[in-house]
């Protein structure tokens, strides 16, 4: 059993643009970033699940193959820094990516 | 048209300092432009909505003092991108104040040019009134009037084309109300007729400075140069590396998707970049495409307050209290809103942060608590600050004091660090308008300020 954490070199979330979160995945080795893409398991039902919201509200889920990444871009609940916002950078919201199981 | 282009990035954001000499390195060939980005939404809506910087006044002359001292003398161009933090009027005077002051204090004379950012209320009620604004993305709602009405400092990002029309006609020194991150870069490329696709996608490299690089930073310099049909990168600091990966993973930064990246009156395709290492430490880069959108569109931004804040920060270590912490935080919130029966509760708002516990996450955080104790934060925002420090006033003593079920700590349910505990935040802002208007001309205003030297 070896967890998304454990594959991954980069494994990042930020702000893009105050009404959207972005999370980066990014691996040192070709192997490891196919073995995550060839897995199939990243998918926005999964991401869904993680972090509580609907799949309409992920943007963007794309993988590209000359970074050794996948990025997974979803709207914000609250925009960026204003009253109920609890991460106005959005650099905290990776955390529930990392235990993800890869085969 | 053959020669290359060389672009200095000194660092991520103007006032983050970086060293002099990695800077030293890049100018000792020859350097077409020196550019630094000085803005970001990252920190919130507050810089905007409010009118302040992002850095202090004097780490912003810190870095300006740097650039200005090497780069008039020598006759490179000295572009500023977003000064001040959001680029508004108040930031990009904020900016040339301290230009021209540095100018002064070291006898040197600039071309300096503006170019101003700023949107009227009744310029963005009538192209809202004529369709031709439209919210960036599918969860911000459309535009009201009373939404324009209420928004302070309305900026749009700007591209090349204002800075290049600059640069045309002379400017030693360039300061940019609100651009697109990558703009302030691209305009020395499309200045010296290189591709503009290439000349993008550097300025989105470099814009962080050497975040690109390994290990990576916002507080060094970077170089890139851009040739005939592809364009590389370098550290200026023989600490770091750029590497095929850094570059290519750098790409993905902050965008909301990894190779289709949308700029004013255009989208960068990057999907069939290729990044190689020709040189050990230089990767270049080639086949980044600039393809130009039918509907020239450039993204608005402006603030609105919301309303007054005022919080308290205190840990809590009783362990009774620790077990029930929510329901106590719920029972404190009930008999505040007793206590103030006469005040709406549409009024103010009272909210808890428990770090330690789901102060990141809130409700959506799934690991088990299982500390011994956590930093509670709690916060009033209301209609006015009277009202939110009132409210608050009265949330801490109640928490403070609260009896719960078992308690034997009778004495207090608080830990303050500081005294006085409760803190006034001022006003809180929200961004109002995040949108893309269509435009078909450029306004975007150049000034030129004829005599900087007093």
């Amino acid at each position: 059993m070896t967890t998304l954490f454990e594959l991954a070199k980069v494994l990042r979330s930020k702000n893009s643009g105050p009404f959207e979160i972005t999370l980066d995945v990014l691996f040192n080795s070709k192997e490891n970033y196919f073995r995550v893409k060839d897995a199939g398991i990243i998918t926005k039902s999964l991401i869904a699940d993680l972090y509580h919201i609907s799949e309409q509200q992920i943007h963007h889920l794309v993988f590209f193959d000359q970074a050794l990444g996948f990025k997974i871009t979803f709207a914000r609940e609250t925009s960026s820094g204003t009253v109920g916002d609890r991460d106005v950078y959005g650099a905290q919201q990776h955390a529930p990516l990392m235990n993800i199981i890869i085969k | 048209m053959s020669k290359h282009i060389r672009i200095l990035s000194p660092c991520g954001m103007l006032g983050y300092g970086f060293p002099e000499t990695s800077f030293l390195n890049g100018l000792k060939e020859e350097i077409h432009g020196i550019v630094v980005d000085a803005g970001s939404t990252d920190a919130g809506p507050h810089k905007l909505g409010a009118g302040v910087p992002i850095v202090s006044r004097r780490a912003a002359k810190k870095d300006l003092e740097i650039l200005l001292k090497n780069g008039v003398p020598k006759k490179i161009p000295i572009i500023i991108g977003s000064a001040g933090g959001a680029g508004a009027k108040p930031h990009v005077e904020w900016t040339l104040e301290i230009i021209k002051e540095i100018l002064n204090e070291n006898n040197l004379k600039a071309n300096t040019a503006v170019i101003w950012a700023d949107f009227t209320t009744e310029e963005i009620l009538q192209a809202n009134k004529a369709n031709k604004i439209n919210p960036l993305s599918s969860n911000i709602p459309e535009l009201t009037t009373s939404q324009i009405e209420d928004s302070f400092n309305i900026v749009a990002q700007m591209g090349h084309e204002p800075i290049v029309e600059a640069l045309e006609q002379g400017a030693d020194v360039i300061v940019c109300g609100r651009a697109y991150d990558p703009s302030p870069f691209a305009a020395v490329g499309a200045f010296h007729q290189k591709d503009l696709g290439l000349s993008y996608h550097l300025g989105k490299i470099l814009e962080c400075g050497a975040l690109c690089a390994e290990p990576g930073t916002t507080k060094d310099s970077i170089l890139g140069t851009i040739h005939e049909d592809y364009f590389t990168v370098e550290s200026l600091n023989p600490k770091r590396k750029c590497t095929t990966i850094s570059l290519a993973a750098h790409t993905f930064y902050e965008k909301e998707h990894p190779y289709i990246l949308h700029g004013p009156g255009f989208t960068l395709d990057l999907s069939e970049c290729e990044f190689n290492e020709t040189l050990p430490g230089v990767i270049s880069v080639k086949n980044s495409k600039y393809i130009k959108n039918d509907q020239h569109r450039i993204k608005l931004e402006a603030a609105k307050l919301v309303a007054y804040r005022t919080f308290v920060i205190a840990g809590i270590r009783d362990p009774i209290l620790l077990g029930s912490i929510e329901d106590i935080e719920d029972i404190v919130i009930q008999q505040v809103q007793d206590y103030y029966k006469e005040i709406p509760q549409e009024d103010y708002q009272i909210n808890f942060y428990n770090y330690g516990k789901n102060g990141v996450l809130g409700n959506k955080e799934t690991t088990a608590f299982h500390g011994h104790e956590i930093g509670v934060m709690f916060e009033v925002i209301a209609k006015t600050q009277e009202l939110a420090t009132s409210i608050c006033a009265t949330v801490r003593s109640t928490f403070l004091h609260y009896g719960y079920e078992n308690r034997k700590s009778t004495a207090g349910n608080l830990a303050f660090p500081f005294a006085p505990s409760d803190v006034e935040f001022g006003p809180v802002y929200e961004f109002s308008i995040y949108h893309l208007m269509e435009i078909t001309e450029n306004p975007f205003r150049i000034e030129f300020l004829e005599e900087v030297l007093q």
